[in-house]
């Protein structure tokens, strides 16, 4: 298969999701061409994880995210290259950008998808379901394929060679150009919530958002992203973009440090496919424990100092 | 004002997730179903938008008969007419493919649904139904206004938000807080009984992809309780045991 894997930049960054990308475009084709939009100040990461070929997009006029454009410009590249297969991260971008990819190339596409693909017989992946509650072995049919992985669940190749950068410059359709973004938000500086290792998610154990330095102090310690609980975020307590469960973010960290929240249902649901997580709650029978490796059945304002702590220590 | 809300049939947030006949099929055994908590969203911002500025509301859902249920419970919460595709809904292509038909020329102003469905949590039927029909789409969007023929919205982005404008007709994929969920009123689910559902056969349109088997995550161990003077010991579990930090 000849393979173009979709990478995407954050303050200027290629994307850790989007190197598991290339990496898994890596393992699948041997052969992968990646496509960038933007000035990218780390280029050489998408060769070591595994392309041997970069286009990248200068253009001014995609310098910021415009779903239409540069879901034409991704069609675009990959009948250029003649790529059957898209491969992507799971992202607020990639999701609109890569379904309308699909319907431009007639491709099967499949989303949240868990591990490499059986390819004994055709093209089977295991795709995570029921907000991680489940999984499908799903089979792929036709000649093009477009896979979104989830994260974390790719390892990345570290030994790929450097990649020839090429400049790319698609054609550009005005039709494409009538949503106009009028303004970007965005925290500074912070560890993406979804793209994080490592996450330190505060609850209504916390009391209320005053005591959030608690939250911050371990996370900056341990190079950790913020999370909260729903009733946290509905309280506007914390902004919704950390809001972690069911209607909120799906995390899949390494690591999920959950303080001061019960664990409903539909928390875990956002939590249930991190490696390990670890529970800090005074009530012994608060039902995430049920879902933790680690527990500690205390006070938040009691453990997060002595914890933080003993990260330092252990530090050095 | 013409809105379309597609809405999924999904099990209820805290249903227990079980396959049967070999794992090829969802085991709907006690499960209750509802309207997928993103597409609710959608739904309660339309009423608003009606209540605002006018029009009407059609609900779109591609199911078998037994999702007649949450459809008509969208016709209580405020939709005025309801369309069934008569198909179950196999993947997101083939539902894009039946939205798309049916939105073509229905002279929509807007075409709302959730985020993603709660039961396969792809989230791309927007952005198809948006390229299918040669129009706009956005996803996850937080808030929605119109201004005329014009619409801002604010959409999700890692981190952060992004602020947009952009001409009707499109697609949108919505998310809290977007609206406030609805709950049906007597007279609106007394009204529900009798409005219009139509049942229309589906487009010829195959699915590309294909479950072949269900699978359940492995079940967790017991946890592992760590006293709170104790720190040092958690912290040597993260760094030497599982060696995540």
């Amino acid at each position: 298969m000849a393979a173009l894997a979709f990478v995407e930049i954050d303050e200027g960054k290629v994307k850790k999701s989007s190197l598991e990308a290339v990496s898994y475009a890596h393992a699948v084709a041997g052969e992968v061409t990646a496509i960038v939009f933007g000035n990218v100040s780390d280029i050489e990461e998408i060769g070591k994880a595994g392309a041997s070929k970069v286009l990248n997009v200068t253009d001014e006029k995609l310098a910021t995210a415009n779903i239409m454009a540069y879901s034409s410009a991704i069609a675009e590249a990959m009948n250029q290259e003649g790529s059957d297969l898209l491969v992507l991260a799971k992202s607020s971008l990639g999701d609109p950008v890569s379904a309308r990819v699909s319907i431009k190339v007639d491709a099967a596409l499949a989303s949240n998808v868990a591990d490499l693909p059986d390819t004994s017989s055709g093209y089977t992946v295991k795709k995570s379901i029921y907000t991680g509650k489940a999984f499908a072995n799903t089979d792929l049919s036709g000649d093009k394929k477009i896979i979104i992985i989830k994260k974390n669940a790719i390892a990345i190749k570290e030994d790929g060679g450097a990649a020839e950068v090429v400049e790319f410059s698609p054609t550009i359709n005005d039709a494409d150009f009538t949503v106009t973004t009028t303004k970007v938000e965005k925290a500074e500086g912070d560890i993406l919530l979804p793209e994080a290792d490592l996450v330190v998610s505060g609850g209504r154990g916390l009391k209320g958002p005053e005591n959030w330095g608690l939250i911050e102090d371990l996370a900056k310690t341990l190079g950790a992203a913020t999370g909260c609980s729903k009733p946290v975020s509905d309280m506007d307590w914390r902004p919704h973009h950390e809001h972690v469960g069911q209607t909120g973010i799906k995390v899949s960290p390494s690591l999920y440090i959950a303080v001061g929240i019960s664990g409903a249902i539909q928390h875990l649901a956002g939590v249930n496919s991190s490696k390990y997580i670890l529970v800090i709650n005074k009530d012994p029978e608060a039902p995430f424990f049920k879902a933790a490796d680690y527990g500690v059945v205390g006070d938040a304002f009691d453990v997060l100092p002595k914890l933080t702590e003993a990260v330092k220590k252990a530090q050095g | 004002m013409k809105i379309l809300v597609c809405i999924t049939h999904v099990p209820d947030t805290t249903s227990r997730i079980a396959f049967t006949e070999g794992d090829t099929k969802f085991d709907k055994n006690g499960v209750q179903f509802i309207i997928g908590p993103y597409d609710d969203y959608a739904l309660a911002r339309a009423v608003e938008l009606k209540e605002q500025s006018g029009g009407s509301i059609t609900v779109l859902n591609v199911g078998e008969a037994d999702t007649e249920p949450t459809i008509r419970k969208a016709l209580a919460i405020g939709a005025d007419d309801a369309i069934r595709i008569n198909a179950f809904p196999t993947d997101g292509l083939f539902v894009a493919k039946q939205i798309a038909a049916v939105a073509k020329d229905g002279g929509y102003d807007l075409i709302l649904m959730g985020r993603e469905s709660i039961d396969f949590n792809g989230g791309q039927v927007h952005g198809m139904v948006g390229e299918l029909l040669g129009i706009p789409s956005v996803s996850p969007v937080m808030t929605l206004d119109l201004e005329g023929s014009n619409a801002k919205i604010s959409r999700e982005i890692e981190g952060g938000k992004e602020y947009m404008e952009l001409p009707l007709p499109f697609v949108a994929g919505c998310q809290e807080p977007i609206a406030e969920w609805k709950i049906p009123n007597m007279r609106g689910i007394m009204s529900a009984r009798t409005k219009p559902l139509e049942v229309m056969d589906p487009t010829g349109d195959a699915p590309k992809t294909t479950v072949s088997k269900f699978e359940l995550p492995p079940a967790k161990g017991e946890v592992k309780l760590i006293d709170p003077d104790n720190m040092d010991e958690l912290v040597d579990l993260l760094k030497n045991d599982a060696k995540i930090i």
